[in-house]
């Protein structure tokens, strides 16, 4: 039932007002603001500069290199996300809570923290990444895999937490008569669990890589800050304001906020189809 | 059978990419005993760097208690055009690498910045300056308390309200008396969010704030410091202290979520 709010609420139009003011404003002078101006300094020297700074070798490398590593983990996010999500609704085994608490965890640590730790137990004088490194000359820190490593850290909670209420949800009658019917639990699965999945795990995929693209603290540390070779584009734009690059930064740092963006945007239409946007 | 070897798999995954490397540092921190790690604490640029997080994350929790709040009730119950834009616009911060963060509101308040002349007059410092690193946590930190507030606003039993305004209970008592009540688990969720968040915050401050010792260094910028100038157990102390907050946080926040659940 919706009650209307008439009466006493909408007499007192000043709080009213003045409440909805302070909202807007915090919201427009803490977010807005800051991507107005950034995007007035990215386009002073017009479009062509900008592209010509995001094509400059140095700052092409580093948002290719963001891009691929944080599609790999994204990919690799998305799998063992749905699987994790399956074993913690759908299994019941010692330690389950924990596992579940556990997930979390990403989300609080702060991300240098997760740098410090992957160097420790990957980098070159560790036990397992001098194993690594000698026995099949797979290095981890200072090279992409440790950057995959840091970013499938900080984003598992994404798809999880996504797809979680959903399969909880989810109508177990339905697995039931098609596994009366003879169905196989791999096409269960397939045919009656994953195409309610589908949505939420795009648009938890979507956010994990929107997350990555931007990620600083963790890369930073594990990757090092070495241009052409390790050197992401969060990175590359701490090295631009460093050296006063003015132009240089503003360029990657729109490419960066326009990506993040678009697949904020996406994610967030996929959340709104299937309609349990909170 | 196969349950088991899928159980086995999470497992083997969690274990890898969360608990391996948090046991790493536990395990590097103390390779020389307790003694370094204690020393490490007692020195003045720790506590000091520490200090400043903690005043930093609790002034944006704060701050994010009030206007984040008032920001999700004003989405919720009011109603004026632009809303839908409003709310996309909140979950940016989520999205914007804390790197661009720093350096839009260097753009914003640094030398040569947008506000300069007005700053110069005013005579504020903000770049390079405390002010600058509140403002940048307080960007990072925006969706959480909102975000957390919203449903719960949403859920409200508006009936409750109504029947306390028509027993004459002014705006002030009702909200007090009915609404906070409703609201006050999810508050302590929020912030508790906002805290983990605040306190972590790295590359934004790192820009805005420039990371100088003693002025503008707060843990996370000491940690990248120490390992700069190879003092490595003062930085996995700091890194062991920071993630034990963590821990500690997502427990509690953990805690209580559940003690709702039960409650409803």
């Amino acid at each position: 039932m919706d009650i209307p709010l008439s009466g006493t609420f909408q007499k007192r139009k000043l709080p009213h007002l003045a409440m909805r003011s302070a909202g807007l404003t915090y919201i427009i002078l803490m977010i807005v603001v800051p991507l107005i101006v950034i995007l007035q300094d990215g386009f002073r020297e017009g479009v062509s500069e900008l592209i010509r700074q995001i094509s400059l070798p140095i700052a092409k490398h580093a948002i290719v290199l963001t891009l691929w590593t944080s599609a790999l983990m994204t990919l690799i996010n998305a799998v063992m996300g749905l699987i994790t999500t399956y074993v913690i609704v759908r299994f019941s085994f010692p330690g389950k809570r924990l596992l579940n608490a556990l997930i979390d965890l990403p989300l609080a640590i702060p991300t240098l923290v997760t740098g410090v730790m992957l160097v420790m137990l990957y980098g070159p004088q560790e036990a397992i990444g001098g194993f690594l490194s000698q026995k099949i000359s797979l290095d981890i820190i200072f090279a992409p895999p440790g950057i995959v490593i840091s970013l499938l850290f900080i984003s598992f909670p994404f798809v999880v937490r996504n797809i979680q209420p959903v399969l909880q949800e989810l109508d177990l009658t339905q697995e039931d008569a098609a596994a009366t019917l003879g169905a196989s639990p791999w096409k269960i699965f397939w045919k009656v669990v994953f195409p309610s999945l589908f949505l939420p795990l795009l648009s938890g995929s979507l956010l994990s890589f929107s997350r990555a693209v931007g990620e600083f603290g963790a890369v930073v540390i594990v990757a090092g800050n070495i241009p052409l070779k390790t050197q992401t584009a969060a990175v590359y734009v701490l090295g631009a304001v460093e050296s006063e690059n003015r132009l240089g930064a503003s360029a990657v740092s729109i490419l960066l906020v326009a990506i993040a963006l678009l697949v904020l945007f996406i994610a967030n239409k996929l959340h709104q189809r299937w309609g349990v946007k909170q | 059978m196969g349950a088991w070897l899928l159980i086995g798999l999470v497992i083997l995954y969690m274990g890898f990419l969360l608990i391996a490397p948090i046991t790493a540092l536990i395990k590097g921190a103390f390779e020389d005993g307790i003694n370094p790690v204690l020393g490490s604490i007692r020195s003045e640029a720790f506590l000091k760097s520490l200090l400043l997080s903690v005043e930093i994350a609790v002034l944006v929790v704060g701050v994010q208690t009030i206007f984040g709040t008032l920001t999700a009730w004003v989405i919720v119950r009011h109603d004026f055009r632009g809303k839908g834009i409003l709310n996309n616009v909140i979950d940016i911060p989520f999205a914007i690498s804390p790197v661009v963060v720093g350096y839009m509101l260097l753009l914003l308040f640094g030398r040569n910045g947008f506000l300069s002349p007005v700053l110069e007059a005013l005579n504020v410092k903000v770049a390079f300056a405390v002010p600058g690193m509140c403002l940048a946590t307080l960007f990072v930190c925006l969706p959480f308390m909102i975000r957390e507030m919203i449903p719960v606003i949403k859920g409200l039993d508006r009936q409750q309200e109504l029947a306390a305004a028509t027993l004459g209970a002014n705006a002030w008592v009702n909200f007090w008396q009915i609404i906070f009540p409703q609201l006050k688990s999810a508050l302590i969720y929020g912030m508790t969010l906002t805290l983990a968040r605040a306190l972590g915050e790295f590359g934004a401050v790192l820009i805005i704030g420039g990371g100088i010792q003693g002025r503008t260094e707060t843990a996370t910028l000491y940690i990248f410091r120490c390992l700069e100038e190879r003092q490595f157990v003062q930085a996995y102390t700091m890194s062991i202290i920071l993630g034990l907050f963590s821990v500690l946080i997502v427990v509690l926040a953990d805690r209580i979520k559940h003690k709702v659940k039960f409650a409803d």
